[in-house]
């Protein structure tokens, strides 16, 4: 199969565990992240498939040549893995043309320029081929790096926070910028990073990794922002509204309505977690489902507005959820209102907090 | 790390990758531990020596001498530690902070007097000072006073006078290291307390100076080392230190165990300042709490107060610098005698060529230690390489005696082999040979080097390395293309920072040089203690002039800092 494969990854620095039997796969032209808390190891793994930190346990796989399995190693420069790293480790002794062209050396010179040239042009930087990395500012910094990673045609590009470098107005140009750019070349992309809104946008599918370096759960974006498996992985991608209660008759009554819970017995505690984005607000003609709030303050913050509700009746009388509705939202416009949920943004989980 | 092993499968061919090239790593750590091993083995011998029972001169030392190098010693560092910690503190807060004029000169001349070894300014104010001297014979003709008896003048060859010398010398190292601290501190912190209603000499109390404490203190550190390391001056002024014990001993009583005896004691007061410097390095990490720097503020001075800023810095330049360079500059002159001058050039050539020697053994010798450090890591690594520049702190006179009973055991115990194996007396290999010396130097200097090679390896990020390696490029070819060309520099720095401390230094020169073998050092010693300054002024002038050259780069480093960066040499001295 083309792209990386890797197998059943085991890594300890000393007793601590870093990586817990981590498999994945990334075909050719897709781009896979790994998204985790900082130190869950997801760095580790990109190292590690790039040959810079010596495989432990498992395989890895390249267009089907192992290149690392426990009594092999391939070093890292027979790996033809490109790797953008989170400080971007560009040469300041090298002119940006340079650096581009440091992966370049099996070519003749003539085509080592040409394709370096090429590159800095796709990514907008052919005039500053000759200055040195120290001038540019970060973005363009990042640009370069990029394009020095993928001179040379890697076969799997590996990028590590690729943008955390970035101020937020930066980062969201440069972000479509670089997927455009893999788009075009079509190369395997396994990608780090921390950041849900980040992961969801770049990425073919996603890995969300513990704390602990395991996997706690793989697929597209749409799947795991819709059907988390668990609390953790469902907090992630924003914050959430909580119900608590005792599963009484086989369910949960809420002030939206009953929830089953089959699997867990009379008695026993359930949550249900409600994304803000989840519920939304009207004052019109009510539906079977919408539950009567009161508003008891709004907050714009731009493109939305977190309002914060309580319920009239129902179960959770007197409870307070937070909403997050499109646009601005005036509290003092007359007439009872409405809240209802997005069922697709409603996960029942069983348990306390702990 | 090598958990191949433990997977118990059957040993496939392994391709050159990383799996060898982490066995011939594992050279790295073997000359790492050889090279620390070497580097501690005189300090050992040393306090071997001194525990060993012989004839008892101990408790002679301890009820006639001790008493008196102690104190003597204790009030020399006190003098120095003061008169440094005054200069070099308000010379950094006037230089950084404050605008007057020739501030911008002033920013690296303050630094000219390092270029000065003590012994150097000793003999020039001796000659100025003395009874016979100039100034009290201008003195004596203005007044009219015509002996000792009619009036009173500080004498030079004192104490005291060995305090001013050494302070007008070494508080550029307080200097340099207070002001990088005061460069690194925040603006913010500085107006917050003007905001809150502190003024700016309030402030400078109370908030700057604290904050700068732990440089100033690594700074007065070095200057306190450098004073037990001191030889010439103290010889020269009769003021009876530990090291100028550990040379009456050794070289007028011929008393091996007492002078390591001696030299252990004063070992106890290296370690405590070495200890109060590592500390005060430990709390200067958490002393730079923000990344966010701002232009420093600059006091504009006027009037008066202008004036003696500038007074001020002219005047501990002229004195630690101008004065003492102006006085050799006219005695070579006078004095100058091409029969002379062809002999002071035979001794400039030793200098050049053992100071260049051991530049860059221990230049290579980094390299190897700093490598092995970074590519392999770990608790012990660390602590090998902080103890291969252990010497560094150690005084001359001390190293010298160890240097000396290490090789002295080594030839003894070669010589009684190879006449038992094969009877042939080698004799003397080592001892008093250039061999000697050079190991010598390597001992005390290598922290020199070390820190510079570390520094500028420091640089090159780990990421660098992968990035290289991920574009193709093998282990060597990496250290080819990236650590070479990014090293270059700080290698250049590594041996001349060793190659001029080599050529000024004088303690260890004098016990293990070879029989009549002179440096310019030693050179200048025999004649300025005859009271031949003069003829002596020429050599003195070459020291000084090879002096000048870390002064450039430092200078060129501190034109090149800014707020952030800071004086990052500082901490190589």
């Amino acid at each position: 199969m083309q792209g990386l494969h890797i197998h059943g990854i085991h890594h300890a620095y000393g007793e601590t565990a870093v990586l817990e039997n981590v498999s994945l796969t990334v075909p050719a032209g897709e781009l896979v992240c790994l998204l985790g808390p900082s130190g869950c190891g997801k760095t580790t793994l990109l190292r590690v498939a790039a040959g810079l930190e010596k495989l432990q346990t498992g395989s890895i796989t390249i267009d089907d040549t192992v290149v690392a399995e426990p009594g092999l190693e391939l070093p890292p420069e027979e790996r033809k893995i490109g790797f953008m790293f989170q400080d971007y480790a560009l040469f300041p002794h090298l002119t940006i043309r340079e650096n581009v062209s440091f992966g370049l050396f099996r070519q003749s010179k003539r085509a080592a320029h040409e394709r370096a040239m090429e590159m800095l042009h796709q990514v907008g930087l052919d005039h500053y081929a000759e200055d040195f990395p120290h001038t540019l500012s970060g973005g363009q910094q990042q640009r370069v790096a990029l394009a020095r990673a993928l001179a040379p045609a890697p076969r799997l590009l590996l990028l590590d926070e690729p943008f955390s470098g970035l101020d937020t107005n930066m980062r969201a140009r440069i972000r479509d910028e670089t997927l455009n750019m893999l788009k075009q070349t079509n190369v395997a992309t396994l990608m780090v990073t921390h950041d849900p809104r980040e992961a969801m946008y770049m990425s073919d599918r996603i890995k969300v990794m513990g704390a602990n370096g395991q996997v706690l759960q793989s697929g597209r974006p749409v799947d795991i922002y819709y059907k988390p498996v668990d609390e953790y992985v469902a907090r992630l991608f924003g914050p959430v509204n909580v119900i608590q209660g005792s599963v009484c008759q086989g369910g949960l009554e809420t002030s939206f309505g009953r929830y089953p819970a089959d699997e867990i017995g009379d008695g026993g505690d359930m949550r249900v977690l409600i994304r803000l984005e989840g519920v939304s607000l009207h004052n019109g003609a009510a539906t079977p489902g919408d539950a009567p709030v009161e508003v008891l303050s709004a907050h714009l913050l731009g493109d939305s507005s977190i309002v914060h509700i309580r319920f009239k009746e129902g179960a959770n009388q007197g409870l307070e959820i937070r909403a997050r509705v499109h646009g601005s939202f005036d509290p003092t416009e007359s007439g009872e209102v409405w809240a209802r949920v997005d069922p697709r943004c409603v996960f029942q989980y069983a348990g306390t907090p702990s | 790390m090598t958990l191949q092993s433990s997977q118990g499968a059957a040993p496939r061919p392994r391709r050159n990758g990383v799996g060898r090239s982490w066995g011939w790593w594992d050279g790295w750590t073997v000359g790492a531990l050889v090279i620390a091993g070497l580097a501690v083995l005189p300090i050992l011998a040393v306090i071997l020596i001194a525990f060993t029972p012989g004839d008892d001169i101990w408790s002679h030392l301890a009820s006639t001498v001790l008493p008196g190098y102690i104190v003597t010693t204790l009030e020399l560092m006190a003098g120095v530690g003061a008169g440094t910690l005054l200069i070099g503190v308000s010379a950094a807060w006037l230089v950084t902070m404050c605008r007057f004029p020739g501030r911008r000169i002033f920013e690296w001349a303050m630094l000219l007097p390092m270029a000065m070894p003590a012994y150097v300014i000793a003999y020039v104010y001796t000659d100025l000072l003395e009874f016979a001297g100039p100034l009290q014979a201008m003195l004596r003709e203005m007044f009219g006073w015509s002996s000792k008896r009619d009036y009173w003048f500080p004498e030079i060859r004192s104490t005291g006078g060995a305090m001013a010398m050494l302070t007008l010398v070494l508080y550029p190292y307080v200097y340099l290291l207070a002001r990088a601290a005061f460069l690194e501190q925040s603006v913010g912190v500085l107006e917050a307390s003007r905001s809150l209603g502190r003024g700016p000499w309030r402030s400078f109390f109370t908030v700057a100076l604290p904050m700068a404490r732990p440089g100033i203190v690594i700074g007065i550190s070095f200057a306190l080392m450098e004073t037990l390391n001191d030889f010439g001056t103290v010889d020269f002024f009769a003021v009876n230190t530990f090291t100028q014990g550990i040379f009456d001993v050794w070289m007028n009583m011929n008393n091996i165990a007492g002078a390591a005896q001696l030299a252990t004691v004063l070992l106890l007061f290296v370690a405590v300042i070495v200890l109060s410097e590592r500390y005060a390095r430990r709390k200067q990490r958490f002393h730079n709490t923000t990344s966010k720097y701002q232009p420093l503020p600059a006091y504009r001075l006027r009037g008066g107060i202008a004036l003696l800023a500038t007074g001020f810095c002219t005047v501990v330049v002229t004195l630690g610098f101008l004065l003492p360079t102006f006085v050799l500059l006219a005695y070579a002159r006078q004095y100058f005698d091409p029969v002379l001058a062809l002999e002071i050039s035979a001794h400039a050539a030793n200098s050049v060529q053992l100071s260049a020697l051991a530049g860059v053994i221990a230049m290579l010798v980094a390299i190897v230690v700093a490598y092995s450090v970074r590519i392999k890591g770990g608790p012990l690594l660390r602590a090998v390489g902080r103890m291969a520049g252990f010497g560094y702190a150690v005084p001359g006179a001390v190293l010298a005696v160890g240097v000396m009973v290490t090789l002295g055991q080594v030839d003894n115990r070669l010589d009684g082999f190879m006449r038992d194996s094969f009877g042939i007396s080698t004799g003397l290999l080592f001892s008093g040979t250039i061999a000697a010396v050079t190991f010598g130097y390597l001992v005390r200097f290598l922290a020199l080097s070390l820190g510079t090679v570390e520094a500028g390896l420091g640089k090159i990020t780990p990421s660098m390395d992968g990035a290289s390696r991920n574009l193709g490029r093998g282990a060597l070819a990496t250290m080819y293309r990236v650590h070479l060309p990014l090293m270059r520099g700080s290698v250049l720095t590594a041996v001349l920072l060793v190659f001029v401390d080599c050529m000024k230094e004088l303690p260890m020169t004098i016990i293990l040089r070879p029989f009549n073998f002179q440096t310019l050092a030693t050179f200048v010693h025999q004649y300025a203690s005859d009271e031949q300054l003069g003829e002596a002024a020429l050599a003195a002038l070459s020291i000084v002039a090879v002096g000048i050259l870390p002064v450039i780069i430092l200078s060129l480093v501190i034109a090149r800092s800014r707020p952030g960066a800071g004086a990052a040499m500082g901490g190589d001295h």
